[in-house]
């Protein structure tokens, strides 16, 4: 019998986790909360969040036991993220323990040393909370982050890891910023290519965040300044390949954001199609419940195809990135490349689907502020474009599959 | 006992140690296979099975793999709708005379379901079936047979109480196609040729042992042997590398290439995938005993890429997509999407979405099975089926 490499299912253990996050996030997440907290100074809930890393251990997930954490793997966070997805949660999950968690243990498996290692253990026990400083709208194939650059700074070349340096520069678009305390910066030494991963506490002088009025009310993005600010090296140099190692952890951990986000839009797009499914059973017109017309049947049997199969590729994203077969991101072809690039090129644009048709078939209720359904909405539309839209995904596959594109100029016929 | 992989290999080897089959006649090594239960393991013994898990099946093909097999696209129609209906409700005397004959291929069956008149609500039929002593005379008219032509048997639902509403009067039978007034008719398609047939059924004489089920339960039998049909026909491995086919052209052609037609290309790859996925999900819960009503949305699944795929690649090829293959009238014995070309595969695959239930009725089934939507009002309900206006 041939056993699938990578199980689609779910096991009991992530069943466990599931109903332990979604009961915590019934009691101190319901949309009420959400909507209240949105217009506030403080979007993002800190005592959600807190729960989540107290309770359930989510920051520190995908850290290993030795510094604190689960030692889970990207499979569980997928879990996680579903339910958070359901529930339209404004915690520092994904930005903080799947993408700034990643780097840093690309960064440790890398030679990273005692930085990286205690910056997990802080982030594994909740005392504190990262961001990888780089575009929410960076992909791995486009993995450009800001203009930042580094110098040494008292006392240090910078050359080593756990080097004190300055960083100066800006990069925009970073979720997870204004709730973090220690922000990862991917900086240049200036006029050469080589280039080093940098933490920088958010309250040393010279780091300024200001938030963006943004399209996602729950994961707003904000831009990143640091003027002359003080940090420390966690990573530089060359990787196995040769290549830059900091520019490989960037693409990776884009990728693996990329793979696991797949989940959070299969559990926000199944929310919008059973709240959907409960509406239309419910609300009447021409004496019967508008659920009965086959116009509106026949859009929700659709959905709930395109979820299904949502489900299938997402799960296959977090199986294949769990199995480690990543690194990969822009230059590599790896199953896990693949997988992500199909699981995103699809989930991406079915959690749309699903947020649009339960804003159309919820009819007038579903455009008030009251109603949660544009929560939902706004969160699957700044996920499309996160971590790369479904048409740059699509693209990628191009390569990674060998579906080339036409060529360039006329063939000359001559 | 309780079947493993390990026993379930130990007996086909202690069944190839026994039969030779480059010594055998190709009929005796099929008959012996499944006189030793290894045909289709989840049946019970006796009847060609072990009563062992479904999924050890995949088992037994892999030890048996480059021995005769009962060539299975031909007799699709009995392996995956008759079998299991007979097993499922058939007398312990027709299972023993009906089901070896046809797993060997010896006896082909076919199916007489549709109507002119009665489509995708099948349950509205008229073909007659009327009592007389131990015999049922039938009359009606059947279509969309596939194999009629090849039949030896039919699995037959009709009419035999037309004042009941139109579900309850329905009983289920085994025709023999042999018997006098069974007329078959070949039904030229949309590609030239003719898998399907009509066929004409005047004053058939069908014994009462060769009825299926209570006398007025035929719509329930019917059931399983439409859902079984469902299976069949979406969960078939290997039916989406269509996209295969489409991207070899592309690869060897560069010529063809347009940016528009790219882009559309890796939208249906990504498709397959993510409905390759979806398959390969389902048949992991199917193994460990969780089937997810996901099954009933992958016949539509497929349906929707078949059709835009081969859509696509007609117009990739451009001029050769102005030619055709064959158009000639011919009685294929199976649907070849991969021996024919473009233009048979696009218009083949239009029949994706009619064929075993149209999309649109799928899209009812899931709205109303799955996601519990509430049903049209229906004009039909609690009127005898001789009121219906048809």
């Amino acid at each position: 019998m041939t056993t699938p490499p990578v199980s689609l299912l779910y096991t009991e253990v992530e069943e466990e986790l599931r109903a332990a996050v979604r009961s915590l996030l019934a009691d101190a997440c319901p949309h009420s909360a959400v909507l209240a907290r949105i217009e506030s100074a403080t979007p993002y809930d800190g005592d959600v969040w807190k729960a989540l890393a107290r309770d359930i251990g989510a920051a520190g997930l995908l850290v290993p036991e030795e510094l604190g954490g689960a030692g889970a793997s990207a499979r569980e966070a997928a879990v996680v993220l579903e339910e958070l997805g359901r529930a339209v949660a404004p915690v520092p999950f994904l930005t903080s323990a799947v993408l700034a968690t990643h780097a840093l243990l690309a960064a440790r498996t890398a030679g990273g040393g005692e930085m990286a290692d205690d910056l997990l253990e802080r982030l594994a026990s909740g005392e504190i909370t990262a961001a990888l400083a780089v575009s929410f709208a960076a992909s791995p194939y486009r993995p450009a982050g800001g203009e930042v650059t580094f110098e040494p700074g008292d006392g240090s070349d910078g050359s080593d890891g756990g080097g004190e340096v300055v960083v100066s520069g800006r990069v925009t678009g970073v979720a997870g910023a204004d709730v973090a305390d220690v922000l990862l910066v991917h900086a240049r030494v200036p006029g050469m290519d080589a280039s080093a991963l940098i933490a920088v506490g958010t309250r040393e002088q010279g780091v300024q965040i200001t938030p963006v009025t943004s399209l996602d009310l729950t994961r707003p993005v904000a831009m990143v300044s640091l003027g002359s600010a003080r940090g420390r090296v966690v990573a530089r140099g060359e990787g196995p390949d040769g290549a830059d190692l900091v520019a490989s952890i960037m693409r990776d951990a884009l990728a693996f954001g990329a793979g696991l986000l797949a989940s959070e839009q299969l559990g926000l797009a199944e929310w919008c199609l059973t709240t959907t499914v409960e509406y239309v059973k419910e609300r009447k017109q021409f004496a019967r419940p508008v659920g009965s017309f086959q116009a509106l049947k026949h859009r929700l049997a659709d959905l709930w195809l395109e979820i299904g199969g949502a489900r299938a590729a997402a799960r296959n994203a977090a199986g294949a990135l769990a199995a480690g077969d990543l690194p990969g991101g822009a230059s590599g072809d790896s199953g896990a490349s693949v997988a992500v690039a199909v699981a995103q090129a699809h989930c991406g644009d079915v959690a749309v689907h699903a947020a649009e048709e339960c804003v159309q078939l919820h009819g007038g209720i579903g455009m008030t502020w009251e109603h949660p359904a544009h929560l939902y909405l706004k969160r699957a539309k700044a996920d499309q474009i996160a971590f790369g839209t479904p048409g740059e995904h699509r693209n990628a596959l191009a390569r990674l599959v060998d579906v080339p594109a036409p060529l360039g100029e006329p063939i000359s016929r001559t | 006992m309780t079947w493993s992989e390990t026993t379930v290999k130990e007996r086909v080897r202690a069944f190839l140690a026994a039969h030779d089959p480059s010594a055998m006649d190709r009929l005796d090594f099929l008959r012996a296979r499944f006189d030793a239960g290894l045909a289709w393991v989840h049946f019970p013994e006796g009847l060609g099975g072990l009563g062992a898990p479904r999924d050890l099946q995949s088992v037994v093909e892999g030890e048996l793999r480059g021995t005769p097999d009962n060539r299975p696209s031909r007799i699709g129609i009995g392996l995956g709708m008759a079998a299991p209906t007979i097993l499922g409700f058939g007398t312990e005397e027709q299972k023993r005379r009906f089901l070896r004959p046809l797993w060997t291929g010896e006896e082909v069956w076919c199916q007489l379901f549709s109507e002119p008149g009665a489509g995708s609500d099948l349950a509205t039929l008229a073909t007659r079936a009327v009592r007389d002593g131990d015999e049922w005379v039938v009359d009606g008219q059947k279509v969309w047979t596939s194999s009629a032509h090849t039949a030896r048997w039919a699995i037959l639902v009709a009419r035999t109480d037309p004042d009941v509403p139109k579900h309850r009067g329905l009983t289920y039978f085994v025709c023999d196609m042999e018997a006098p007034g069974v007329e078959v008719r070949p039904l030229r398609q949309i590609t030239g040729e003719a898998e399907f047939n009509e066929v004409f059924l005047t004053g058939v004489r069908l014994p009462d042992s060769l009825r299926l089920g209570a006398v007025g339960d035929g719509w329930r039998v019917a059931q399983t042997t439409l859902m079984n049909e469902r299976v069949a026909i979406g969960g078939t491995p290997g039916r989406h590398t269509m996209i295969g086919t489409v991207c070899e052209t592309w690869r060897a052609r560069p010529e063809l290439r347009t940016h528009d037609l790219h882009q559309r290309l890796l939208r249906l790859w990504v498709d397959a995938e993510v409905l390759r996925l979806t398959g390969a999900r389902l048949r992991e819960q199917l193994a460990v005993g969780r089937p997810g009503p996901e099954g009933s949305g992958m016949k539509l699944s497929f349906a929707r890429l078949h059709q835009e795929l081969s859509g696509l690649e007609v117009e990739l090829l451009g001029e050769d997509g102005l030619a055709y293959d064959d158009w000639a009238f011919r009685r294929p014995e199976t649907v070849d999407f991969v021996g024919r070309e473009a233009g048979y595969r696009y218009l083949r695959a239009k029949g994706n979405s009619i064929e075993g239930g149209t999309s649109e009725i799928l899209r009812t089934i899931i709205a109303e099975r799955v996601l519990g939507l509430p049903a049209e009002p229906r004009a039909d309900k609690d009127i005898p089926w001789k009121d219906l206006p048809r």
